[in-house]
């Protein structure tokens, strides 16, 4: 399988051998800045159109059609327009949080984009606590959509802010029990090793029950994180408004538009790097030719792939179930959900101490 | 393995917020450039689907919210004791089952309190 550490080894030893190394580490964190930037930009930009136009095939409908074949110069026309449209000053908000807020949405998620490994040595950020990290880094999302609420001095954005800060925080534990599970069976919090433990079978083959129950509850919690699907809140059109980002006009609604569909990728993409595998190909012990058709695949399209279908799923979800109420989103994380993630929790400990999993 | 190996985690994770906050005020700019100017009473006027708002915003708010964050704090931190363990049991074999189940067993014990006492109702 084609190693694209190849690629930056090369460029490094090019930059090293003719400048200090100071010079070689800003104009690499440069460029590494750059790809971050071009990769956040073409993958919202692809959600955007990814969900618009998997919502009307839902609903029977075509999408997109008239700008470009298949409607697919959309989003560019529709990003521009989110751009040269006025950005209102309101009366009566808080100044410096209504602005900071749009700051700590989407420097969140482009630091979370940073830790995912998208194939064999295309990694940016690797803690060895990586997971954990992450999480983390998605709890500062949560304080810049409340600081959004609070600051627009409207009620409707506070409602929307305080809702969608309760469910994200009480899905977050449901969220973080899931990873666990998998952390338990592991032994590993390293992304990059986690991705390695499953060259010969997905984590979510090799821990059979637990993972795959853990797998469940990980979709779930996450829709909720996104706040998608039925867990819409937060936004819910016809009590409020547009929910915590009302107030927001122009290329300031533009991110956190933006940073919930990065979000939506990301937690995709978690969710493929724990349960299946991250960028490992499909591999079934003893089945050596299988294995080898299999990694001639590439391994960022592996990555992409899972990503993409699960949050195929994501979307599927919204088009299917009713929007729940809050006492029952609540009764549902607090009586139900957790603990079962606990008792799954302790299953699966249960299951690495007696050795029963492949 | 990273992507550039000489660079440490901590150098490309500044990197990566720089970027992050780089994005927010580049777009911010642009948008303040070519976007157009206008002023009126009405339109900086708070957005309630049109009816005058009353009231301050910035008020005291529902307490069920309150309950639900401080039951959180608690299940997070948790969560945060759970890492570490998790990290190291499997090298531990039943020792280690017999720790966490202990620790577990007194916050069940407490999420079930929380429970009886009827925190985890919307009122």
């Amino acid at each position: 399988m084609f190693d694209f550490g190849i690629w930056t080894k090369w460029f490094n030893d090019l930059l090293v051998g003719c400048m200090p190394e100071w010079l070689a580490i800003l104009i690499e964190c440069v460029v590494i800045a750059v790809l971050v930037l071009l990769t956040y930009t073409v993958l919202a930009l692809f959600y955007i159109l990814y969900e618009r136009k998997l919502c009307a095939w839902f609903q029977c409908r075509l999408g997109p059609m008239r700008v470009g074949k298949w409607g697919l110069l959309q989003v560019f026309a529709d990003m521009f327009k989110i751009l040269v449209k006025e950005l209102i000053s309101l009366k009566g908000t808080d100044r410096f949080l209504f602005k900071l807020a749009p700051y700590l949405v989407i420097t969140s998620s482009v630091v979370m984009l940073a830790c995912l490994p998208w194939g064999r040595g295309l990694q940016i950020i690797n803690y060895n606590i990586g997971i954990f990290f992450i999480l983390a880094v998605s709890s500062v999302g949560v304080l810049g959509i409340l600081l959004a609420g609070w600051s627009s001095n409207n009620k409707y954005t506070l409602i929307g802010a305080m809702r969608s800060g309760a469910q994200m925080i009480s899905y977050e534990i449901s969220l973080g029990l899931a990873l666990i599970t998998i952390v338990v069976f592991a032994g590993t919090m390293n992304i990059s090793e986690l991705v390695y433990e499953q060259e010969k079978a997905w984590f979510l083959f090799r821990g059979h029950i637990p993972a795959i129950i853990a797998f469940l509850i990980y979709i779930v919690a996450a829709t909720a994180e996104t706040n998608r699907g039925p867990f819409d809140l937060p936004e819910a059109e016809h009590e409020l408004i547009a929910g915590y980002h009302t107030e927001y006009s122009g290329i300031h609604f533009g991110f956190f538009y933006l940073a919930e569909y990065l979000n939506l990728f990301i937690v995709s993409g978690i969710a493929s790097l724990m349960f299946l595998g991250g960028w490992m190909p499909l591999h079934i012990p003893g089945w050596d030719g299988f294995n080898a058709v299999m990694n001639w695949i590439p391994s960022i399209v592996w990555f992409l792939g899972k990503a993409f279908f699960i949050s195929f799923v994501i979307i599927w979800f919204k088009w299917t179930f009713p929007r729940v109420r809050i006492d029952q989103m609540l009764a549902f994380e607090w009586k139900y959900l957790m603990p079962l993630s606990l008792a799954n929790l302790l299953l699966m400990a249960v299951f690495v101490a007696l050795g029963w999993h492949f | 393995m990273n992507l550039l190996l000489e660079i440490g985690n901590n150098t490309l994770a500044v990197t990566a917020t720089l970027t992050g906050i780089g994005l927010v005020f580049a777009a911010l700019l642009i948008a303040k450039l070519i976007s157009p100017k206008s002023y009126s009473v009405k339109k900086s006027e708070t957005y309630e689907c049109g009816i005058p708002t009353r009231g301050e915003s910035m008020i005291q708010f529902k307490a069920g919210y309150y309950i639900f964050a401080i039951l959180f704090l608690i299940f997070d931190v948790e969560t945060v004791f759970l890492y570490p363990w998790a990290v190291v049991t499997r090298g531990m074999g039943p020792k280690g089952l017999l720790c966490i189940g202990i620790f577990m067993f007194v916050l069940i014990m407490g999420l079930a309190y929380a429970w009886r006492k009827g925190a985890l109702k919307w009122k």
